[in-house]
């Protein structure tokens, strides 16, 4: 059995701790009222900037994504008193975007670690479902990386509850008065979607999908612990038709969940193929980091009955749905960027003038790269290239959701700094903790499983497994 | 000196005759060729061919449709017929790629797969008309079949055949 060394447990631990302390650090940071903003835009200023830019720069980034309650001040207060009334406007806007900013890092690296663990649970029971014979091996390593999930579900519903209560503003839609006809803040368009997009209704199906796949995890991990100690067939197939059932649950509240969660954020947008393409930039994530914890867990002599092959397997989805996710990237901007119609346009506009070195990084990053580095066959089974392979990989989804999020969020005024990276330190942290101690408290083989023996002698055909005595293959 | 003379041996399973591949060239016995109802996984290996390079084969047709399409592209809808289709620029062939792209995938893909089965073909020797070369018809449906040049030492070379599970073993001028 394995056990969590101690320096791994200190180094998870530090992670948390240093990631809680810059997330409080950046909290306590943002500016308080519109004179903190006002402050620091004259010291701009004064440092050669010039405030007309900045200005106008807000403008543009107004209009890009019309978050109602600030446009419509604008317009209100402008006509009144001129120039000086709407400086303040601008003031208040970037002040809530300042706001926002810690929120939004803290959600962007939420939601990256909680994708990857729930796409995890979901590629373990596409295994289950699809009787695979290969992946067996790997169960464990799936089964612990899935621990991450009530973690991560606990903090995203805290998130729910915060954005209910109105203690974070990252979703425009819920902002005061947007479906009150009398209220200045009127939006017709979010009025109309408020059958779907209102607070009870989107809290309430976020608690149902959280409980949902934490219901299976619970389920899943219990019987596979229990197949090891005598399972019969019959046990077999209860679990097969409960991943049957939760898949149908995943796809459905997958589609749902990527509606109100990030596409919520962008009320006035939407794009009908977003439920798969969010399915795809986490699924790439998910099977990269299942081979990263199984290379890591191997290199350390935990998992001997894992040959090269399986690990080529795991490259081969990387490189599959490396491309499955451009196709669906590259559907849903063609058809945006050719039809043209500006209540689309807003979005691609936005990410292509305020965010485009991510942008267009995130491409290479997740296409061109793991194209042409994951291609040759030769390379996929050996670890540290689909290491190497692989933080590229992870590092370009990760900026695909941080794109996705930000804009809405912080517009303008984002950066890579200490929010983002202690969010990403934080969950890390609580990722690698649990994950390994996970791991240690079942057997790491799932003696268990009927296909078993098949996975143990899995060989793919066409390549030599260069950790293996000779003796052991044919 | 050397018959013209070659040894059939049938085999009725492709594990027995992936093993028997490897019993008979341990023998230091050389196999001429395998014929197969369908590709069995692992005979090239047995047999000690060298890996195929038809994949980077592949890869270069891929670049090489890939290039066709951008100046397929290029030439019709900016160079020869510029047209204003949804407003947009039609003087740019780079301002106008996303439009492209699926052109550009299908010729790769469409370029890769045809060059690359003719490849396999020209590489394989066959094209339409040709005379099967197979020495047995039974090899097209569900029997292996082993070659090799006969040395002149029949019972041992019939002992290790059997030994490895043929079925048949026959010794035939080859024409």
């Amino acid at each position: 059995m394995y056990t969590v060394s101690k320096r791994l447990k200190t180094f998870s631990l530090a992670l948390i701790v240093i990631g809680l302390i810059g997330t409080v650090y950046s909290f306590m940071n943002t500016p308080k009222t519109i004179e903190d903003v006002k402050a620091m835009q004259s010291t701009h200023e004064t440092h050669g900037a010039s405030h007309e830019a900045v200005t106008t720069h807000q403008e543009k980034t107004t209009h890009m994504v019309p978050a109602p309650h600030e446009t419509n001040m604008n317009h209100e207060t402008a006509t009144e008193d001129g120039h000086n009334v709407s400086h303040d406007a601008h003031a208040a806007h970037t002040l809530h975007q300042l706001k926002n900013r810690p929120w939004a890092a803290f959600y962007v690296a939420l939601f990256f670690f909680l994708g990857v663990t729930l796409l995890v649970l979901a590629f373990y029971a596409i295994q289950r479902v699809a009787q695979a014979g290969w992946s067996i091996v790997l169960f464990r390593v799936m089964e612990a990386i899935t621990a991450n999930l009530l973690p991560a579900s606990i903090i995203m519903f805290l998130m729910i509850v915060a954005a209910a209560m109105h203690i974070h503003h990252l979703f425009p839609w819920m902002a005061e008065g947007t479906v009150d006809p009398t209220s200045p803040n009127y939006d017709a368009i979010i009025d109309g979607k408020s059958w779907w997009l209102n607070i009870p209704g989107w809290a309430i199906r976020g608690t149902v999908y959280l409980i949902g796949w934490n219901l299976y995890r619970m389920y899943i991990r219990k019987h596979s612990i229990a197949q090891d100690n005598g399972g019969t067939l019959e046990t077999h197939k209860k679990g097969f038709n409960i991943s049957v059932m939760f898949l149908f649950f995943f796809m459905i509240s997958e589609t749902l969940m990527s509606w109100d969660w990030i596409m919520g954020l962008d009320p006035h947008w939407f794009s009908t193929l977003f439920g798969w393409y969010i399915f795809s930039s986490l699924m790439v994530s998910a099977i990269t980091v299942i081979a990263f914890v199984t290379i890591y867990l191997r290199s350390k002599g935990h998992l001997p009955f894992v040959n090269d092959s399986h690990i080529h397997d795991l490259a081969k989805f990387m490189f599959g749905f490396s491309v499955f996710w451009t196709y669906l990237w590259f559907s849903q901007f063609m058809l945006i960027w050719y039809a043209n119609m500006p209540e689309e346009t807003t979005y691609f506009a936005m990410r292509f003038n305020e965010y485009k070195i991510p942008f267009l990084s995130m491409i290479v990053m997740n296409f061109i790269f793991p194209i042409l580095v994951l291609m040759n066959s030769d390379y996929k089974g050996i670890p540290w290239f689909i290491v190497i392979a692989g933080i590229i990989i992870l590092i370009g989804h990760y900026v695909d959701i941080f794109i996705m999020v930000m804009p809405a969020t912080v517009g303008a005024n984002w950066a890579f700094g200490i929010p983002e990276i202690s969010a990403l330190l934080f969950f890390l942290g609580i990722f690698i903790y649990t994950v390994f101690n996970a791991f240690a408290k079942a057997k790491p083989l799932a003696t268990g499983n009927p296909f078993i023996k098949e996975s143990e002698e899995y060989h793919y055909y066409n390549i030599e497994h260069r950790e293996e005595s000779a003796s052991e293959h044919h | 000196m050397k018959s013209s003379k070659v040894i059939h041996a049938f085999y009725k399973d492709d594990e027995v005759l992936v093993k028997a591949v490897k019993k008979v060239r341990a023998a230091n016995h050389h196999i001429e060729e395998v014929f197969t109802p369908f590709p069995v996984h692992g005979l090239d290996k047995a047999l000690g061919l060298a890996p195929t390079r038809i994949a980077i084969a592949s890869f270069l047709y891929g670049l090489t449709g890939l290039a066709f399409a951008i100046w397929m592209t290029n030439y019709m809808m900016i160079q020869d017929w510029p047209q204003n289709i949804g407003g947009k620029p039609s003087f740019s062939w780079f301002e106008n790629m996303p439009a492209f792209v699926p052109i550009m995938f299908e010729l790769t893909v469409f370029f890769a797969a045809h060059l690359m089965v003719i490849t396999f073909y020209m590489r394989s020797r066959i094209w339409p008309f040709k005379k099967a070369e197979n020495p047995d018809p039974r090899t097209t449906d569900d029997h292996f079949l082993m070659e090799i040049p006969f040395d002149g030492n029949e019972t041992e070379i019939t002992s290790l055949l059997e030994d490895t599970g043929a079925v048949e073993i026959n010794i035939v001028e080859k024409h």
